[in-house]
């Protein structure tokens, strides 16, 4: 990607966290007094103003929102509000679990995805279509707590073959990473089902045929890098889904993760904690974002013109 | 690929009259119509008082799982009718998708106004903020907003309200640019009518196919987020129910009485895909490219 866009497009990310993190320093203002919510009106005033200074709330507002600025540049992200230990300590605990299970679900759900999407193009109105878009369908409008719900029931209540919470060994992975992964595959099936059926009436397609290609060859060396463009685009718009999705998923399968982390933030309203992990989030959906733009260049010699000339 | 076209022989044959209703679509039509009833007949079609507890008959299974006859959908940990409860959860959760999709469509179509109109530095604030909300999970700004200001239920109608309006914002914007430079705007305009006449009686005609589509796409996403949310336990809360409240306080209870869980999850599963399979069907028959074939 030429490097002038690049900055462009790295600006527009940096203001975006900059306005988020700006955006939580306005809510968390607006919300009423934290300390208040921590140790309750009926505390004493020294205790209170022990407090306020122990979270830095004495200081003037500009003065916060500077050294708030500051510290979350230095990736201090403050204090817990109810376990009193550094916001980004209990993210660094949670996060391995997470990644575990977000990316296990999401290999899954992009090699099944994709696979069914092309065997669901190559046998474009037969019955294995069917079958698969049936499941494409299923997949993507399946609730995720209700399909590890139904995971639970079955697999570990009546069959008892998995267990159905925790993450101590590589077992307690399954049934959270096909609960999470079932919705990418369905997504993904349908978007590379569509894309290739575009890709293989092309010219090329037939003129690979022609020449005596082999159809393996012809479907994965000539046909799917084409069908790649689209496909790339879901990935960086369905990150968010991963997101949202390991909340639920980690809630059902009580996997210590960050989304668990978030929602006990969010019950004990631990507002300290729940920015940092928003923070955290919005830096990641960017980077994530820049990354597939930049992928999008490396796979399409086009896009590398196209862009270079703007 | 429309969900439709799944289910009709051949998706390249020209759309005949009788593909014009497939049967998918009519069973979904007679689904959602259900719910409908439902939704505005509650008080009329459940048995019981949804809140009406009975501590000697808990956790009875479903009548033809051999329960007791007077409890068709079984009782839950309270003694409470699964049945009643389950109406009144379907009431709870379409009330708050409705209001939900209709605040959000409200908040954007109005901003996608205003930016289309000053342009400029309104436009660029607009489409900034636009941005951030489309740079999270809108799960995530759902449970921040929840911390900050709690859990009511008005309140939580109203964070609902925030979802999915910077996609009709940019989809309002979009269009306004473009229909203000047709002709027929034009003209308006040079007649001498206000620009707020222009759009109204002008302008938003024209664009209302296009925002009625985005409204049944937004509106099973705003089931499933209400549904998570109170799954979660932060959404709506006891003693008020919905079809994830029912859900996540049943699976406390999978061993020993699996309906109270699994029967709100078949409702929101049967729910999204119905309002899926027909938004897809009328997209298609909005959609003048397909009609022109």
């Amino acid at each position: 990607m030429p490097g002038r866009l690049f900055l462009a497009k790295f600006a527009r990310g940096l203001l975006t966290v900059w306005l988020i993190v700006t955006l939580t320093f306005v809510a968390l203002n607006l919300s009423g007094d934290p300390i208040e919510a921590l140790v309750g009106d009926q505390a004493p005033a020294e205790v209170i103003a022990h407090y306020r200074e122990k979270f830095g709330l004495d200081r003037p507002l500009w003065q916060q929102y500077v050294s708030y600025v500051a510290g979350i540049a230095q990736g201090d992200f403050g204090l817990s509000l109810s376990d009193q230990r550094p916001a980004i300590d209990l993210i660094a605990a949670a996060l391995p679990r997470t990644l575990r299970l977000g990316l296990t679900a999401f290999v899954l759900g992009l090699v099944l995805g994709v696979g069914l999407g092309i065997v669901a193009a190559l046998n474009r109105n037969r019955p294995i279509d069917r079958f698969v878009m049936s499941f494409a369908v299923l997949g993507f409008s399946l609730p995720n707590f209700f399909l590890g719900i139904l995971l639970i029931l079955l697999f570990s209540l009546h069959w008892r073959l998995l267990p159905s919470s925790g993450d101590q060994t590589i077992w307690h992975l399954i049934l959270p990473a096909i609960t999470l992964g079932t919705h990418f595959a369905g997504t993904f099936a349908r978007f590379t089902r569509s894309a290739m059926l575009e890709v293989l009436n092309k010219q090329y397609v037939v003129a690979a045929r022609a020449k005596g290609v082999p159809r393996p060859r012809r479907v994965l060396w000539h046909a799917l890098p084409n069908a790649a463009i689209p496909i790339i685009t879901i990935i960086g718009l369905k990150l968010g889904d991963l997101v949202a999705g390991s909340i639920i998923v980690e809630t059902v399968f009580a996997v210590p993760g960050v989304g668990r982390l978030l929602v006990n933030a969010v019950t004990s309203r631990d507002f300290a904690l729940v920015q940092a992990i928003l923070i955290m989030t919005s830096i990641t959906m960017v980077l994530a974002n820049l990354a597939v733009d930049a992928i999008y260049a490396l796979i399409d010699p086009r896009m590398r013109a196209a862009r270079s000339e703007r | 690929m429309a969900l439709t076209t799944l289910f009709r022989r051949k998706d390249d044959a020209p759309v005949k009259a009788e593909a014009r209703y497939p049967a998918i679509v009519i069973a979904a039509l007679i689904l959602l119509g259900l719910i409908l009833m439902i939704f505005l007949f509650a008080d009329w079609l459940a048995p019981y008082d949804y809140r009406t507890q009975s501590l000697l008959k808990r956790l009875k299974p479903p009548s033809f799982l051999g329960g007791l006859p007077e409890h068709l959908l079984g009782t839950d940990e309270l003694g409470r009718d699964v049945l009643s409860r389950l109406i009144y959860a379907i009431r709870f959760s379409v009330l708050v998708a409705l209001g939900g999709t209709l605040i959000g469509a409200l908040i954007g179509t109005t901003l996608g106004f205003i930016a289309a109109h000053f342009r400029g530095l309104t436009e660029e604030a607009i489409m900034m903020l636009a941005d951030v909300q489309a740079s999270l999970p809108f799960m995530m700004i759902a449970l921040a907003l929840i911390a900050l200001f709690g859990g009511g239920f008005f309140l939580f109608v109203a964070i609902m309200g925030f979802y999915g309006w910077e996609v009709f914002a940019r989809l309002t914007r979009g269009v306004v640019i473009a229909a203000n430079t047709q002709d027929y705007a034009t003209a308006v305009t040079a007649l001498g009518a206000p620009a707020r006449h222009v759009y109204l009686r002008h302008v938003l005609p024209n664009i209302l196919s296009v925002l009625i589509v985005q409204f049944t796409l937004n509106f099973p996403q705003v089931i499933l987020l209400e549904t998570s949310l109170s799954f979660l336990g932060l959404g709506i809360r006891p003693p008020l129910t919905s079809l994830g409240q029912m859900l996540g306080a049943g699976r406390a209870y999978l061993t020993s009485a699996w309906w109270i869980a699994v029967l709100p999850g078949m409702a929101i599963f049967l729910t999204t895909m119905s309002i899926s399979i027909v938004g897809d069907w009328i997209r298609d028959r909005l959609d003048p490219t397909l009609q022109a074939r």
